[in-house]
């Protein structure tokens, strides 16, 4: 039902091709959304754009809110946490503080987007366009996504899940479960393998392996403290010295799950549930900046493209421009709107400049680009996008021109010294350095502490030692023995927290605190 | 590329996270309680229409994880940079702390404000005041139901479920109805065969053309097709169907005046007087849940009794001894000159720590079950103190014994024992 009503758009128009837009008014129907998406599918196609099949959900403000509050997560299981994100959500929403984000994604196959039934026509299709074909086809094609989460299994994940802390709170409490969780919230960073990809994760498996796990885990924990030599019987010092872990481990909750002495069996699967959690969302975490660059570039090019198909008109793509432009909108660090660098608008930029640099470079982008400069841009953005992080994807493809444009600068800080210090800014003898440092900035191990479980008291007290390598001697903030008391109801017995930096111990934590005695 | 799929959620269930909010009211009840306790000090007893607000330390309900502190090496991008060139130094700020900047990326989430505030519902406010005031579940449900409705009847309807259905009304319509349908042809019915009788009684005609026999014929035919038209009237039919109607009316409508009588002497502390307040409200909830109109008269003593305001009533501070009685001679005159028994409901709630003029307490006991008692509805007195009691209580023993139906009183020492002076009160108003 395609609407030629609208004469004098197709009078005065100057683009190119027959003006049929595919509606004129901004009231959505869903009629006119199937329209958008078969028209924006079409275009996305052109572009080659794979994606997984979408789904898309309407929703109304409130049900916006309360995905909001889960995270994103469409079922999940009940936490307080939530409740105050809700909470605030609400509360900004209601002041009309903040709008609600007009998208939310789900990394899952189908890929679930939701559309807010308050928006405009053009708001919908800037959606469409954003979430079920750029985060969408982010989801299917980059390598972190694709190694570490399993789309078509994580709903049904997240069912068992919920439906298995449900079974806990009826068995045990709802406070016994809540602090299970609390504790595991608290180290849910640190509850991921970084390096090696774990089995993938399917529900019905899932809830069948549970049971077993059930009865064999206690007895395996069993056994490893049953296994330790008594003290009296091994006097040799180059055993007493052996640590276990023999290796230090980066995953610290999943050490816990399999070795903490006291848990029941159904504490350690809530701790599987958060890792397998966190391990879902780790893929994003390190892939910020280049998945809303990707979506944001998206959905700019395939609006733009049905623009110039004709499809929409001069006033859809006024709206869409002015939400378009705010999105990607970075205040300057002395604004008092700034709070560190928007990720749509690096990433946008980024993009951007690399289809610029393919097809129309520069003398400097053949020198710093000489194997993308003149290249076809479909396939190089799709490389970018399917092979790095953001760290990685920073390092190698911020231009000197995107580093001059949002007029970049570092600074660095030193407790040492009694002012601060301009280290590199968008000029040429700053562009590499200034690189490098950003991407730095993006690299997860170094926006986090770096913390790993070190050793474990087998023979003695079974106290646990967690140790600390802190990285250009940045000491551990504030809630380190909150969270340390985490750690201790997990283990259950006294656990320890060094920083060693070089070799020189720095600081430490206990939990329970230690009376301060002597060296 | 698939399908796709586009669903309608919107009519899915929108509180999905009811129960984590619930989950985290109760896991910050104590910081609600002191909220709610707050705003109950705050509030006028008359003002429970709304929710309120909670604000708790951000402190408090943050999510610990482990993250960088202040201090080392860093290095920080920022855009938007004006005039800086590379080496330039600039001095940091007093204290030390850095830049607030510097943090931006550090947490996601991270707030940057001191209180966490957020708004709870009225029913929410009532429910953590009523836990403060331990009252049973059902005496909540009744006093949280914003308005009770008496069904009257309201005429008849065509429509209604069966239930509703009034049997006579309806035969009589259908009555009606076969009346006005079939009256006509009946009468036809009824001349014709007047008729048929004439011709049959008649003699022959000469006339072959017009034979009886035809005419009786016709006659007949003309009738039997008349009553079956009229046997086709169905008995009852659909539109006969009259049900009872109902209207929903708001309950009683009638008055109460709820006086509060407070001792203000100077050893009633501010505490007494919270807890007094939550006396106070609590008798105002009951009766703004049974009448429509309610008056509130404040009445306080010392030695000498005074009409007041409730900001005055409750937070003002008087110093000297205790006459009780004149704050009941004073309610009794105010009875006399407005608040007729005959349109009034009349309820009193009496608080004080006890203490009295030995010799006012039989002057007390004598003006409630001569004056007082026959006049009003209840009479409701708790003393606040956790220590023995006094001539005054002993004197009120004597009373309740003899009006234990609109007399009840109570010591206490905290929020939570107030509820039992009222319990007579709900059960024989709730039943």
């Amino acid at each position: 039902m395609s609407n030629t009503l609208d004469h004098s758009t197709t009078r005065n128009s100057p683009g190119p091709a027959l003006r049929e837009p595919v509606s004129t008014g901004s009231e959505w129907t869903f009629d006119l959304i199937r329209q958008y998406d078969e028209e924006i599918a079409k275009c996305a196609t052109e572009f080659g754009l794979d994606t997984y099949p979408n789904q898309i959900e309407v929703i109304s403000a409130e049900q916006m809110m309360d995905a909001y509050s889960s995270v994103g997560m469409p079922v999940g299981y009940n936490h307080w946490s939530f409740g105050k994100q809700f909470l605030s959500t609400s509360k900004g929403y209601q002041r009309g503080q903040m709008g609600l984000a007009y998208e939310i994604v789900i990394n899952s196959d189908p890929c679930i987007a939701y559309l807010m039934e308050e928006n405009t026509l053009p708001m919908q299709a800037l959606v469409i366009a954003h979430a079920c074909y750029g985060h969408n086809s982010f989801f299917k094609g980059n390598y972190l996504f694709r190694t570490w989460t399993d789309a078509s299994a994580i709903i049904d994940y997240l069912v068992f899940a919920r439906n298995y802390v449900s079974g806990c709170e009826e068995r045990h409490g709802v406070d016994a479960v809540e602090e299970i969780l609390d504790s595991c919230h608290a180290l849910m960073n640190y509850g991921v393998d970084r390096y090696k990809r774990p089995a993938p994760i399917s529900a019905d498996k899932e809830a069948l392996r549970q049971q077993e796990r059930e009865e064999y885990l206690q007895r395996r924990v069993n056994d490893l403290w049953r296994t330790i030599p008594k003290p009296d019987n091994d006097e040799d010092p180059a055993n007493r010295k052996k640590r276990y872990p023999e290796e230090p481990q980066e995953n610290i909750l999943y050490f816990l799950e399999k070795n903490a002495p006291l848990l029941e069996t159904w504490q350690r699967e809530i701790i599987r549930i958060v890792r397998k959690l966190a391990q879902y969302f780790y893929p994003q975490r390190q892939t910020q900046v280049m998945n809303e660059g990707w979506a944001t570039f998206w959905h700019y090019t395939l609006l733009n493209r049905m623009y110039e198909k004709g499809l929409v008109t001069d006033g859809f793509m006024l709206e869409f421009l002015q939400s378009h432009t705010a999105v990607v909108y970075q205040p300057p660090f002395n604004s008092p709107w700034y709070s560190g660098i928007n990720p749509y608008t690096l990433g946008f930029s980024i993009f951007t400049d690399l289809r610029r640099i393919c097809e129309s470079p520069t003398d400097e982008d053949r020198m710093w680009f000489p194997d993308i400069a003149g290249s076809d841009w479909l396939t190089t953005l799709h490389f970018a996008m399917a092979n790095f992080k953001d760290e990685s994807f920073i390092q190698q493809f911020l231009s000197p021109k995107v580093m001059r444009d949002l007029k970049l600068f570092a600074i660095e800080n030193d407790d040492r010294e009694d002012s601060y210090k301009v280290t590199a800014i968008h000029d040429e003898p700053g562009y590499r350095e200034l690189r490098e440092k950003l991407a730095r900035q993006y690299n997860l191990s170094y926006r986090e502490p770096n913390i790993q479980v070190w050793n474990v008291d087998v023979r003695g007290d079974r106290s646990l030692t967690l140790r600390h390598v802190p990285v250009d001697r940045v000491p551990l903030g504030k809630d380190t023995e909150e969270v340390l008391r985490h750690v201790h109801r997990l283990w259950g017995f006294d656990v320890h927290l060094e920083s060693v930096d070089e070799g020189t111990l720095t600081d430490e934590y206990h939990c329970p605190p230690k009376p301060e005695l002597g060296p | 590329m698939g399908m796709t799929h586009i669903v309608d959620r919107r009519l899915n269930g929108k509180n999905k996270s009811a129960v984590n909010r619930e989950r985290f009211l109760r896991r910050y009840r104590h910081h609600i309680k002191k909220a709610v306790s707050d705003a109950v000090h705050r509030r006028s007893i008359t003002d429970i229409e709304h929710g309120e607000k909670v604000s708790i330390p951000s402190r408090d309900i943050d999510e610990p994880v482990f993250h960088h502190g202040q201090g080392g090496h860093r290095e920080m991008v920022h855009p938007g940079n004006q005039e800086f060139v590379a080496g330039d130094r600039l001095p940091k700020p007093e204290g030390g702390d850095g830049q607030g900047q510097g943090q931006g990326q550090a947490s996601p989430d991270g707030e940057g404000m001191d209180e966490f505030a957020f708004q709870i519902t009225q029913e929410e406010f009532l429910n953590f005041l009523f836990d403060d005031l331990e009252l049973p579940n059902l005496v909540r449900k009744k006093l949280k139901d914003t308005e009770t409705f008496n069904y009257v009847r309201s005429g008849f309807s065509t429509q209604g479920v069966p239930a509703k259905l009034d049997v006579v009304r309806s035969l009589r319509g259908a009555h009606a109805r076969r009346l006005g349908l079939g009256g006509a042809r009946k009468k036809k019915i009824r001349e014709m065969e007047a008729q048929l009788d004439a011709l049959r009684a008649a003699p022959e005609e000469l006339d072959a053309a017009f034979s009886h026999e035809d005419q009786i014929k016709a006659l007949e035919d003309e009738i039997a097709r008349l009553k079956a038209n009229v046997k086709r009237i169905p008995f009852i039919d659909e539109i006969d169907l009259r049900y009872r109607q109902h209207l929903k009316q708001p309950k009683p409508a009638t008055s109460a005046v709820m006086f509060c009588l407070m001792d203000v002497s100077g050893s009633m502390t501010q505490m007494h007087k919270d807890t007094a307040k939550r006396f106070f409200l609590l008798l105002y909830l009951f009766l703004k849940k049974n009448y429509k109109k309610i008056d509130v008269v404040f009445i306080r003593h010392h030695t000498s009794a005074k009409e007041v305001d409730e900001e005055e009533f409750f937070y003002s501070r008087e110093t000297g001894g205790t006459i009780v009685s004149s704050a009941l001679k004073l309610m009794h005159r105010i009875i006399e000159t407005r608040y007729s028994p005959a349109e009034w409901n009349i309820y009193a709630a009496q608080a004080s720590d006890g203490d009295n003029w030995n010799d006012d307490s039989p002057v007390c006991g004598k003006l409630l079950t001569e004056s007082i008692l026959p006049l009003v509805q209840y009479f409701a007195y708790v003393e606040i103190t956790p220590q023995d009691h006094q001539m005054l209580w002993h004197e009120y023993e004597q009373v309740q014994a003899r009006f234990p139906e609109s007399f009840a009183q109570q010591q206490i020492a905290d929020p939570s024992e107030i509820y039992p002076v009222f319990r007579q009160l709900f059960e024989r108003k709730a039943a």
